[in-house]
């Protein structure tokens, strides 16, 4: 096996130094009944080379050919060169959690860069090292609003990704916490005069995603104002961060948290992603997860260590704030030279491309008979386009045109059969736009000729019953 | 530094600011396509309300200095790379690089969860073929690869075990816990709402088949242990326990966390293990990341199937791979999408490359390499609890040590010196002063000998200078960092 580095000489010499006969003495103390007799029914070995051909077949039955307009919580952003090349260095991704803070200066000092990042993105204090996704730091940002408000009740805007809610919903089941969904408005945000009746009663949190799942940008700073009035904490849930390049933070809220894939992760099929938990520094020791701080060695020299880790598992075990242990570091890690490379101009001019397709795109869309973009609320990169016909349909029909036209929004929201959300990232160039939107007016056209047709051919069948 | 070490010598290496002190206005590390659409104003767009002028705080630096500023901080660190990093409980071992390029593959790195299926077949079938593959290696009957790390595992499995007791009419209160587990047991079982009751060890480390009988009571619903458990020891009798817990109407669970002892030659599902949960990152080679990412599979027997996280992947009878939401017994979501695919892309490269042979040769030269390292070390440091073989790693006292003043977190320190990646320190807390190394298969022989040898020094330096070794490390870039003054008084960001 190449990956081990001991010879059949090497095994022996060393059986021998230590006085066994066989390896096989070492298993010795397991009882024979339940020793595996048999061999494993797995596949290989394989050479690296068939490996890398198992993997290109696998490969090949992908969407890779196709232009990719899907979104909700899982962006296809362009990654520079740069943060793979980082990312590769063995010292980076072989190396474990910064326990021994003396031989992880150098990634307890890139969570430390993250963490400043984040906080700057988000207008938050304080920022943690990672969770594991969206989902888990949504939901961790509830069992801490509970643990600080000390009241057993939460609610959360219809809007929250679907999956974050489900994902909230194993999380809190045991705690007989009452959750309360709120719904949208006709402008697609949070419905404000539905929330604040929800918050008349004692509530520890109101959970706000913006931009929510339809794209909406949502008003957190009066959302924050209706949630501190009654009491409760505003947890700010994004899922997608590149929108704080040009869309004011929720400096209000009390916690913010979601998902950072979008910044050098790939969309990988749904993870490994970027989990972030940021809030107030009186929060701190309610946070989950871990975090880095700055102190000083022995001669006075800056240097960087895990830091509260009284809050963790490891320490407090039954008493922690979150049984978090491995959490998504090399993806921070990723963030973070992503951000770098991006700096304050590019990240900017990013998401104004962002904006000015999205924009662009919704404009074509709306310009074909029959769709309608039913939510007049301000987008980012994603929005709802209701089309003209069954949703599926159309999708299929830009399948042929090798587009993955948007998520359709029937089986997340009943009321929103035929309902696309279209997400357009600066990976998708305005001929495919364009292209996009002739499906759309032919599948238009067809659908209005098929009526024609059928309302003629009953109207012939009137006729002849004249 | 003892004379006859060779294995290191201290290395310059550059000093490097925050990316923030480097930060010059004008900078920028990429350079975007020109809009092929036309432009908007985003304060119009979004509204004065909404709109955001600048990011204060962001830096500005070229691509340059970027690599520069990353590559240099990568030299401060020390990864399984870099040399033996005998980490116990962790399992440090080689990641193969073949890995890293097939989990970077276009259609595996860039398809996107939300895909048709029809589209994504490809991955689904990664999925599906990992799942299959761990179910062989435990013996289980399925798996889930949603769970995002070992503690969201044990989570999953600890509310399946809810939920099935539930659907037997009573969930009970309580779950069993040695006092050797790891800390993310109890909190998980927190988490889940059960109670945590701490069951003490035996004289030998293992679990008290007594105090089992005593505890294990209608309140309790079941055990959560590890096997073998952290002191690197097989519970011989784990069928009893398993027997024992069952009869009594609780399930068994089982932190799978140390499965790198048992691969090819024990599978829980035969010694009474009702759920389980894998760490892909510690038995199969995806890398640890500097603490994540990882993956934490759960593995159960049939009757236990039902609850699984939804959704599972499954097979048609056409041979088409397709997700299955349709599950009314499952515990739910817990995590958005599927787990962390590309963490499943690697394992299952790592089982593909060895099969079933280079499994159990890694088994046993893990446990050869552990053995080795317990005998030759145990007359230099206590070893607490057991004489037999250990498995995978073992367990180290520093009592000897600790008279003189030196403790197991400053030998560690010293071992930095010594160009090693410390042991783990003062875990298991059942063992005074615990030293508890793991060397994995992927330790040379060679590489062992300079270990043990650079563990011997630090023990004759501790008799003829202990101050010098609590002083330690002597050769790193920083020396000994103030952690209490780090959490009384936290500095979490840069603020310039």
């Amino acid at each position: 096996m190449r990956y081990l580095p001991n010879s059949p000489s090497d095994r022996a010499e060393m059986l021998r130094a230590i006085g066994y006969g066989s390896v096989e003495d070492l298993f010795s103390q397991i009882p024979q009944g339940i020793r595996f007799q048999g061999r494993l029914n797995l596949p290989g070995p394989l050479s690296e080379q068939e490996i890398l051909d198992f993997f290109r077949r696998a490969a090949s039955q992908s969407s890779r050919e196709y232009v990719s307009l899907l979104g909700a919580g899982a962006y296809s952003h362009f990654r520079p060169a740069a943060v793979d090349a980082m990312l590769s260095r063995g010292e980076f991704f072989t190396a474990y959690t910064p326990y021994q803070a003396e031989l992880a200066q150098g990634t307890l000092q890139a969570m430390f860069e993250f963490q400043t990042l984040m906080t700057h993105l988000t207008g938050m204090e304080v920022s943690n090292a990672s969770l594991y996704d969206g989902s888990t730091a949504t939901t961790e940002a509830v069992l801490m609003a509970l643990r600080l408000a000390r009241r057993n009740r939460v609610v959360v805007a219809r809007t929250l990704h679907p999956e974050y809610r489900e994902v909230m919903t194993t999380y809190v089941r045991h705690l007989r916490t009452e959750v309360v969904d709120v719904p949208y408005s006709a402008s697609g945000q949070v419905d404000m005069g539905e929330l604040e009746l929800a918050l008349k009663q004692e509530t520890a949190a109101v959970v706000l995603q913006s931009p929510n799942f339809l794209g909406a940008i949502e008003h957190s700073g009066k959302v924050a104002e209706l949630a501190h009035r009654s009491g409760a904490l505003l947890i700010v849930a994004v899922t997608e961060p590149l929108s704080l390049a040009v869309i004011k933070p929720p400096s209000e809220a009390d916690i913010v948290a979601g998902e950072a894939q979008s910044f050098g992760v790939p969309v990988a099929f749904g993870g490994p992603y970027l989990g972030f938990l940021a809030t107030r520094e009186k929060f701190v020791r309610q946070m989950p997860g871990r975090l880095v701080g700055q102190t000083v060695d022995t001669q006075g020299r800056r240097g960087f260590v895990l830091t509260l880790a009284t809050r963790e598992q490891h320490i407090r075990r039954e008493k922690a704030t979150s049984n978090i242990c491995t959490n998504q570091s090399l993806c921070a890690l990723a963030a973070t030279i992503y951000l770098c490379l991006l700096g304050k101009e590019g990240l900017k001019a990013l998401a104004q491309q962002n904006l000015a397709k999205a924009h662009y795109a919704a404009q074509q869309l709306q310009a074909v008979p029959g769709t309608a973009l039913p939510f007049a609320a301000p987008c980012f990169n994603e929005f709802v386009v209701k089309v003209p016909g069954r949703a599926e349909d159309l999708l299929r029909e830009l399948r042929r045109e090798k587009i993955l036209g948007g998520v359709s929004l029937g089986p997340f929201y009943p009321e929103l059969q035929d309902h696309l959300l279209v997400c357009v990232t600066e990976t998708v160039n305005r001929v495919t736009i364009d292209r996009m939107a002739r499906v759309y007016d032919h599948f238009s056209n067809r659908k209005k000729a098929g009526s024609a047709a059928r309302a003629a051919a009953s109207q012939a069948v009137g006729q002849e019953k004249g | 530094m003892k004379d006859y070490i060779r294995h290191a010598r201290p290395h310059v290496t550059r000093n490097e600011d925050l990316i923030f002190e480097r930060s010059s206005p004008g900078k920028c590390g990429v350079d975007l396509p020109p809009l092929d659409v036309p432009a908007v104003s985003a304060s119009q767009l979004v509204g004065e309300e909404f709109h955001r002028q600048e990011i204060p705080g962001f830096p500005e630096v070229s691509e340059l200095e970027v690599i520069r500023h990353f590559t240099r901080l990568s030299t401060w660190n020390y990864g399984v790379d870099t040399g033996l990093y005998p980490l116990g409980s962790c399992t440090m071992k080689y990641n193969p690089r073949i890995n890293e390029v097939v989990a970077r593959l276009e259609g595996l790195a860039t398809d996107h969860p939300y895909a048709p299926a029809e589209l994504a077949q490809g991955c689904l079938r990664i999925l599906y073929e990992t799942a299959q593959c761990l179910t062989e290696i435990t013996g289980m009957d399925a798996v889930s690869l949603q769970p995002a790390a070992g503690a969201q595992g044990e989570l999953s499995g600890i509310l399946m075990i809810q939920a099935c007791l539930a659907d037997r009419g009573n969930p009970r209160k309580y779950i069993l816990i040695p006092d050797s587990a790891h800390g993310t047991n109890p909190a998980s079982v927190t988490t889940s709402g059960y109670e945590v009751r701490p069951l003490k060890s035996d004289a030998h480390g293992s679990i008290d088949l007594a105090e089992l009988d005593r505890a294990m009571t209608e309140e309790v619903a079941g055990l959560m242990l590890t096997n073998p458990n952290t002191l690197g020891i097989f519970e011989i009798r784990i069928r009893e326990i398993g027997e024992l817990v069952h009869q009594r109407g609780g399930l068994v669970y089982m932190d799978g966390a140390n499965m790198n002892a048992l691969v090819g030659i024990a599978r829980p599902a035969e010694f009474g293990v009702d759920v389980m949960h894998l760490n892909l990152h510690k038995t199969f080679t995806t890398p640890h990341g500097g603490g994540g990412p990882g993956s934490g599979p759960v593995a159960v027997r049939k009757f236990l199937e039902p609850y699984l996280p939804s959704p599972t992947v499954e097979r048609a009878a056409d041979g088409a791979y397709q997700l299955n939401y349709n599950r009314p017994k499952s515990i739910g979501r817990v995590r958005a999408f599927y787990g962390n695919f590309g963490m499943a892309v690697r394992a299952l490269a790592y089982i593909l490359a060895n099969g079933s042979e280079g499994l159990l040769q890694t088994t046993q030269d893990a446990v050869l390499n552990a053995n080795y390292v317990m005998r030759r070390l145990r007359d230099v440091y206590d070893l607490p609890y057991n004489d037999q073989p250990c498995m995978h790693e073992c367990v180290l006292s520093d009592r000897r040590q600790a008279a003189r003043g030196v403790h197991t977190g400053d030998i560690a320190k010293r071992l930095i010196d010594y160009g090693f990646h410390p042991y783990t320190t003062s875990f298991p807390l059942i063992v005074q002063g615990a030293m508890m190394i793991e060397p994995t298969e992927s330790a040379s022989k060679e590489e062992l000998d300079e270990f043990i040898e650079a563990l011997r020094a630090v023990a004759e330096e501790i008799e003829e200078d202990p101050e010098f070794v609590l002083k330690a490390p002597h050769t790193t870039r920083v020396s000994r960092l103030d952690e209490a003054t780090a959490a009384r008084k936290p500095i979490l960001r840069w603020k310039g």
